[in-house]
């Protein structure tokens, strides 16, 4: 089941979108979630939508794979999409279909449950894709040369750079050893799978002391890996891989300053949110 | 600066008469507890000769592994001293140029990686050294090739079996151009296969470039590879010589809780049981003396 995570897996292929700078990229990324929480009505979030298949599909990752990463937050979507529909501050003019003591369901309430939902799926898909076509390593280098200015004010950029992307690698080792732990306490008759909440979580009390000691472990036998390969810091190091803008990440740009404006057009020239329900009330005649 | 040249010249003339010199222990001591605690190595002198293949033998905790760390500077003698080239280890400004010069791979492979693509974690060393980007890409190429990997270069380390792995590593350790060569324990994790994988290009680095190779084991098939075993006891060297002189003193060896080879142990068992059989450490010796010992008879 931990292994389905796709956060920080790089999926190898050759494609427009991998061939990217990954400044332009994580550039991309925040100028696509900008254009997600400006978008203000529905039409808005179909653009961001439609520019996300257009680029799943540019950069040849299966969709089945994108979609994955769902999974890992699922939770907190159906949680605060329950919370957003159940206690949704109404204002007057809503439509109220259900009330009980603090409890109002209106239509208002349900569209907007739907559009955070969709805000925040587009969010963590779009995530998911930056780091399915960066590998790592490039998606700091991007961070790290964007953030160079900091370096003036004894920032330590590189050190940054370098914790997240041993982060990042170490990820599904971590993932394989809590697998492994886990059937070993389930081999000596532990039960993560029934019980009410605090029990599970206390169930995993002994799943995590032991992967804290062996992280730790780890973490001992990589830094000697790194001293005996001669690793001193940044002073002194050279980058093999250069980054290099190209038409490509000009071309991208381009395309996302026009997404940015197509979502502002849109929400200043179309319907807005709600103004839906006035629209089909008006089709029906109700 | 002037010392350092001089030193070499010194052993560039000593070359010439002997071959060069690439570690020696000196009275080596070193303790993990700096209040007196045990010593985990206590009292090593060793030479190691350049293009030297040595395999270190011991049981857990003999030592073997703080012995390989004292090389590369990871650890400094509690006392006496170690020199790798001339360089003194407990020098904190030599321990860069030792690194350069001897290079380690560990046991675990999954914990010496350090990017999530092979090209950029054999990267990680050259780039430590401060070298140039294009030679790089150059070094890159040799080391993977070296290592029989050249295909994976895009891959991704985690979805590589463990032999696999373990080859990167030594490719990692290859493109920073060391001229030693230091195996703690890097088959131990390993399957039959992945040993086999590694212990090929470990052998054949060292006849075809001349590598000294530093091999820590506990396997004993292993240390056949090797020009020269040193078995460790309790942190200290008790038996130094070829494979073979090793491992015909059984008796000795089963002292320090090491066995014999497989093979070696069959035939010892074949000789106490009467059967003529002429000393063998592998399968196909023993099966030759075996046949020979049966022709006669």
């Amino acid at each position: 089941m931990l292994n389905d995570v796709t956060f920080g897996q790089y999926y190898p292929a050759k494609s427009f979108v991998h061939n990217m700078d990954p400044r332009a990229k994580l550039l991309f990324v925040i100028a696509y979630i900008v254009a997600i929480f400006l978008a203000n009505n529905f039409f808005g979030l179909i653009l961001v939508t439609l520019c996300l298949i257009f680029f799943i599909l540019l950069a040849r990752v299966p969709f089945g794979r994108v979609l994955r990463s769902i999974k890992m937050i699922l939770f907190l979507i159906v949680f605060t999409a329950i919370l957003n529909l159940l206690f949704y501050a109404g204002g007057e003019g809503d439509i109220v279909l259900a009330k009980w003591w603090i409890i109002t369901i209106s239509w208002q309430s349900i569209i907007n449950t739907v559009f955070l939902a969709m805000r925040l799926l587009l969010l963590v898909l779009g995530t998911a894709l930056l780091t399915l076509t960066t590998t790592p390593v490039a998606l700091t280098d991007g961070i790290e040369s964007l953030l160079k200015p900091l370096k003036y004010i004894k920032f330590p950029v590189h050190e940054l750079a370098l914790i997240m992307s041993i982060a990042l690698r170490f990820i599904p080792s971590l993932m394989e050893e809590t697998n492994r732990i886990v059937s070993a306490q389930k081999a000596r008759g532990a039960n993560f799978e029934t019980g009410g909440l605090i029990r599970r979580a206390k169930a995993m009390i002994p799943v995590l002391i032991p992967l804290l000691v062996s992280a730790f472990r780890r973490a001992e036998d990589l830094g000697d890996a790194m001293d005996a390969r001669c690793y001193s810091g940044a002073k002194g190091r050279t980058k093999y891989k250069k980054l290099t803008f190209t038409w490509r990440d000009l071309l991208g740009l381009l395309f996302f300053v026009a997404l940015i404006t197509g979502v502002v057009l849109l929400n200043t020239y179309l319907l807005g949110r709600f103004d839906i329900i006035w629209q089909v009330q008006e089709w029906f005649g109700a | 600066m002037e010392d350092v040249t001089s030193a070499a010249a010194a052993e560039g003339a000593a070359a010439s008469a002997a071959p060069e010199l690439a570690v020696r222990f000196q009275n080596v001591k070193y303790t993990y507890d700096e209040e007196g605690g045990a010593f985990a190595v206590n009292g090593v002198t060793l030479d190691i000769r350049a293009g030297e293949f040595v395999a270190v033998l011991g049981r857990n905790g003999s030592g073997k592994s703080t012995l390989a760390k004292l090389v590369n500077a990871l650890l400094r003698p509690t006392e006496g001293k170690v020199t790798v080239f001339g360089m003194d280890t407990s020098d904190p400004k030599k321990a860069f140029d030792i690194r350069k010069s001897a290079g380690m791979v560990f046991q675990n492979p999954d914990n010496q990686t350090v990017a999530s693509v092979v090209e950029d974690d054999v990267a990680f060393g050259p780039e430590n050294i401060g070298v140039p980007r294009k030679e790089i890409g150059e070094r890159i190429a040799y080391a993977l090739d070296a290592v029989g990997m050249s295909e994976f270069r895009h891959a991704t380390p985690s979805r590589l079996s463990g032999g696999q792995k373990q080859r990167i590593a030594i490719a990692g350790v290859l493109a920073i151009l060391p001229k030693i060569m230091i195996l703690d324990e890097s088959t131990a994790m390993l399957d039959p296969k992945g040993r086999r994988e590694v212990m090929n290009v470990v052998k054949k680095l060292n006849r075809e470039q001349g590598m000294t190779v530093i091999l820590i084991t506990h396997f004993m098939e292993e240390a056949l590879e090797a020009e020269r075993a040193v078995v460790m006891h309790r942190g200290e060297v008790v038996m130094d010589g070829t494979p073979e002189e090793i491992f015909a003193r059984a008796d000795e060896l089963e002292t320090y809780n090491l066995a014999l080879p497989r093979a070696a142990y069959i035939c010892k068992q074949l000789q106490r049981a009467g059967m003529p059989v002429a000393d063998a450490f592998n399968a196909e010796e023993l099966a030759e003396a075996i046949c020979a010992s049966l022709q006669k008879g």
